[in-house]
C-alpha cells in the first residue's frame, strides 16, 4: 500500500548468525513438523529454499527476510510494487511468485483468476488466535461489520480447488492475514488553526488550495464517500460496492470542489503525500500512516486526525501461488507460520500496523510498547521505531489511542466494486475535468 | 547475374528484422488487443468495438486530447522561438569554433542527469514556500506566496519547455551551421537588411531543421505522461495519462485503443509537417 521508509538496514551477517541461525531453524522446524505431521527430515532441506514474495512495500521489508533466513533458514526474495502492478503481474505473471503479499481487495481480484491456492487451516498453528476481524468480520461479537471488501468475505473459499469465496469460515483460506491499520486524515496542526473533527473538515473553504486526497480510483473514491456522507449530501447502501447513481453524484461533488480550487494536488506515491505535507503545501489531505511517522521524522508536525465518521480500513495478507507444490509449498506454510508466530508481528506493531495474531506479538514487545502502540496508554519511556529510531517522546499518545478505539471504529475497508470499470471511468473524467 | 539478385534484400534483412520484430509486430499487437475485451482481472481474446465506443463517446476524451494539443501548441511556440534564438546566436554569433563547440556542450550538460530528476527538481523551488517564492516575498514583491507557480498548466509547460528546449535546438543549430555563409555575404552585399536576411534565406533554410525539432517536440509532447502528473499534481489530464491509468487498473484493451487513436493523431501531424517541409530532399 505504501513504500516503505521504515526499511531497517543490512545487518551484516557473519557466520557465526548463520550457524546460530540455521541451527534454530532446524529446532525450529522439527517443533513445527511434530505439532503439524510434517516428516523432519524436511526441515533440513527447507534451509535451501528460495520463495520469491511480491506484494505492496507495506511489508516487504528486509529485515523480516534477514530474520526469516536466521530463524527458519529460508531465503525470501522481495519485490514491491504498487497495488495495481500487483494485481497485474499476480494475474499475468502467476509463476513469477511463490508467496503474494497483497491487499484483501486486490485478493478480491485476483484469486478468481485461478492463480494461487487456497490454504489449508490445519497446518497454520496459530490461525485460532487470529484477530476475528479476518474470520468473521467482527471485532468483538457485538461489534456491526463494516462496509467495503472487509477481510472475510473473500477470507475463506469452499473447498481445496475452488475460488468461490465461501460466506462464513472453512478449512479454506485465501491468505492468511498479516498485516492491517485504520486510516483517516493526516493534518498538520499548527497550520490548521481549528480542530479537525470530521472528514467533511477537508471541504471547509477555509482550506482552499490546501488540501489534497489520493489519486488511486480504488481507494481515492471511498475517501471522497466518507466526505460525502460526512457533509450529508449523500447517503450510501454500501460505501465499497456504490451504485452508478451514487458514483456519479460522489463524482459530481468532487469534481465541483476541484473546479472551486479546493484541492492542490492529488499523489498517486507515498512519497508524495509526505512532500505535499512537509512542505506545506496542503494542510489536510488523505494520508497513511507511515506517511505521518515520515512527516513527523523531518520535526514538522502532523496528526493522523481521528474523526467522528470513524476509519477507511484496510488489511493485507500472504497467499501462496498456485503452482507452489512439495518442499516449496511446505516451506511456504512454515515461512507463514512463522510470520504469524510473533517476531513480525511486533515488529509491524511497533511500525504502527497491526499484526493478526496479537497475543504471539506482545510476547515481543515490552510492557510499555504494547500500551503505547496497541492499548491508547501514555508512552512511560521513549518510543522507538524498529531500527531504534525516535519516534514518540515519553508521556505521547498515539492519535486515535487504543486498537479496539482504532480499528472498532472502522466505517469501511477498502474495497472493489461491482460497477468497478464504471467507477475507474468516472474518477478519470474528474481527473481530467 | 542471376544469382546476385538476392543480395540487396540480404543487405536490408537486419535493418527489416529489427523494425519488424520492435517495432512493426508491437504495434500490430497493440492495434490486435486494442479490439479484445476485458474484465477486472483477464484480457479477452475477443473482436469488439467497445474499447473504441467508450471512448470516442466520452466528453472527457474530447477535452484531454484538447488539453493535450494545447501543450503541444503553447510548448512548440516556445521551445521553437527559444531553440531558434540560441541556436542562431550559437551559429552566427559565436565566432571561434572552440567557443561554439564548448557552448554547444554547455547547452547539453543538464540533460546528462535523468529527465525526471530535471522534473522534479522544480517543484520545491516553484512551492509555496519554495526558494522562488521565498525570494518574491523577501524582496517585498508579493504579499502572498504565489500558488499559480506550482501544480498549474504554468508548471507542466516550464517543465515540458525546460526539457524539451535542446530538441529544437540541436537540429535547428545544424541546419544554420550547413548555410553557405556566402549567400549571406552575397545578400548583404547584395543591399538586404539583417531581418531581410534572416526571413529570405536563414529561416527557409533552417526548415528541415525546425521540422526536425519540431516533430520531436509534438511527439515528446503528445505521448507524455509523467510530467503533466508531476507538474500538475495530477490535477490535468493528457492522453498519456489517461492510458496510464487504465494500464495501472489492467484495462490493456481500453489502453490499446486509446493508444492507436493517439497513434493516427501523432502521424497525420507528423504527415502534415513532413508535407510543409520536405525533410529528405532538404536533407
Amino acid at each position: 500500500m505504501a513504500k516503505d521508509k521504515l526499511t531497517g538496514k543490512a545487518r551484516g551477517i557473519n557466520r557465526r548468525t548463520i550457524l546460530k541461525g540455521a541451527a534454530a531453524s532446524v529446532g525450529l522446524a522439527a517443533g513445527s513438523g511434530a505439532i503439524t505431521g510434517f516428516p523432519t527430515i524436511w526441515a533440513q532441506n527447507i534451509k535451501n529454499i528460495t520463495l520469491r514474495q511480491f506484494g505492496t512495500g507495506v511489508s516487504n521489508l528486509n529485515a523480516i527476510a534477514e530474520k526469516c533466513k536466521q530463524d527458519t533458514g529460508i531465503t525470501l526474495q522481495m519485490t514491491a510494487l504498487d497495488s495495481d502492478a500487483v494485481a497485474q503481474r499476480a494475474v499475468t505473471q502467476p509463476k513469477s511468485f511463490d508467496i503474494a503479499d497483497i491487499e484483501y481487495w486486490i485478493c478480491k481480484k485476483v484469486f478468481p483468476a485461478g492463480v494461487m491456492q487456497p490454504m489449508d487451516t490445519k497446518r497454520i498453528k496459530n490461525v485460532d488466535k487470529i484477530v476475528p476481524l479476518f474470520l468473521n468480520g467482527k471485532l468483538k461479537p457485538d461489534s456491526a461489520v463494516a462496509q467495503g471488501t472487509a477481510p472475510h468475505t473473500v477470507g475463506f473459499v469452499e473447498g481445496k480447488d475452488s475460488t468461490k469465496f465461501a460466506k462464513s469460515q472453512t478449512q479454506w483460506m485465501t491468505m492468511i492475514p498479516t498485516i492491517y491499520n485504520a486510516d483517516t486524515l493526516g493534518i498538520r496542526p499548527d497550520l490548521v488553526g481549528r480542530p479537525i473533527t470530521s472528514w467533511k473538515d477537508i471541504m471547509d473553504p477555509k482550506f482552499k488550495g490546501k488540501t489534497s486526497i489520493l489519486n488511486i480510483p480504488s481507494i481515492g473514491i471511498m475517501d471522497a464517500a466518507m466526505i460525502c456522507e460526512a457533509m450529508g449530501e449523500i447517503k450510501y447502501g454500501d460505501k465499497g460496492n456504490m451504485t452508478r447513481a451514487e458514483i456519479d453524484k460522489t463524482i459530481a461533488i468532487l469534481t465541483e470542489a476541484k473546479k472551486a480550487g479546493q484541492f492542490r494536488a492529488f499523489w498517486k506515491t507515498f512519497d508524495e503525500s509526505v512532500n505535499l505535507m512537509a512542505s506545506g503545501e496542503v494542510v489536510i489531505q488523505s494520508m497513511w500512516s507511515p506517511a505521518v511517522t515520515a512527516v513527523r521524522a523531518k520535526g514538522i508536525p502532523c496528526v493522523y486526525q481521528p474523526l467522528a465518521e470513524g476509519y477507511r480500513a484496510w488489511g493485507g495478507g500472504l497467499g501462496i501461488a498456485k503452482h507452489l507444490s512439495g518442499l516449496e509449498l511446505d516451506a511456504a506454510y512454515e515461512y507463514i507460520n512463522w510470520y504469524l508466530s510473533g517476531w513480525v508481528g511486533a515488529y509491524l506493531n511497533r511500525q504502527g500496523y497491526y499484526s493478526a495474531v496479537l497475543e504471539t506479538a506482545k510476547q515481543y514487545m515490552s510492557e510499555d510498547e504494547w500500551g503505547f502502540w496497541m492499548e491508547g496508554k501514555p508512552a512511560k519511556a521513549d518510543i522507538l521505531s524498529p531500527e531504534g529510531k525516535l519516534l514518540e517522546k515519553a508521556g505521547a499518545v498515539r492519535d486515535g489511542g487504543s486498537f479496539e478505539d482504532r480499528m472498532g471504529k472502522v466505517a469501511c475497508w477498502n474495497a472493489v466494486m461491482d460497477e468497478d470499470r464504471y467507477m475507474v471511468q468516472k474518477w478519470n473524467e474528474f481527473i481530467a475535468a | 547475374m542471376r544469382t546476385k539478385s538476392y543480395i540487396p534484400y540480404l543487405q536490408v534483412a537486419p535493418l527489416a528484422f529489427v523494425f519488424g520484430a520492435f517495432l512493426v509486430v508491437p504495434i500490430l499487437t497493440i492495434i490486435v488487443v486494442s479490439f479484445w475485451d476485458y474484465d477486472f482481472a483477464r484480457i479477452i481474446p475477443d473482436f469488439v468495438l467497445t474499447n473504441y465506443q467508450e471512448l470516442l463517446s466520452s466528453p472527457v476524451t474530447l477535452r484531454t486530447y484538447l488539453n493535450t494539443l494545447r501543450y503541444a501548441a503553447i510548448v512548440w511556440a516556445v521551445t521553437l522561438v527559444i531553440g531558434f534564438t540560441v541556436a542562431y546566436f550559437l551559429a552566427f554569433h559565436v565566432r571561434s569554433d572552440t567557443w561554439q563547440t564548448a557552448c554547444f556542450l554547455i547547452c547539453t550538460v543538464p540533460f546528462l542527469t535523468s529527465n525526471i530528476i530535471r522534473m522534479i527538481s522544480w517543484i520545491p523551488f516553484l512551492g509555496r514556500n519554495g526558494l522562488l517564492n521565498s525570494a518574491l516575498l523577501g524582496a517585498g514583491i508579493v504579499n502572498e506566496p504565489l500558488e499559480f507557480l506550482l501544480f498549474s498548466d504554468f508548471a507542466v509547460i516550464l517543465a515540458f519547455v525546460h526539457l524539451y528546449t535542446l530538441f529544437m535546438i540541436v537540429p535547428i543549430f545544424n541546419s544554420m551551421m550547413r548555410i553557405d555563409r556566402s549567400l549571406i555575404e552575397a545578400a548583404y552585399d547584395a543591399g538586404a537588411r539583417g531581418l531581410q536576411v534572416l526571413v529570405n534565406i536563414i529561416i527557409p533554410l533552417c526548415k528541415p531543421g525546425i521540422a526536425i525539432g519540431s516533430i520531436f517536440v509534438v511527439t515528446l509532447v503528445m505521448g507524455d505522461f509523467i510530467t503533466v502528473r508531476f507538474m500538475s499534481g495530477g490535477q490535468s489530464a493528457s492522453v498519456g495519462l489517461m492510458m496510464s491509468n487504465a494500464i495501472s487498473l489492467m484495462q490493456y484493451p481500453a489502453a490499446a485503443a486509446n493508444a492507436v487513436i493517439l497513434l493516427a493523431l501523432v502521424l497525420l501531424m507528423v504527415g502534415a509537417m513532413m508535407r510543409i517541409v520536405d525533410i529528405r530532399r532538404e536533407l
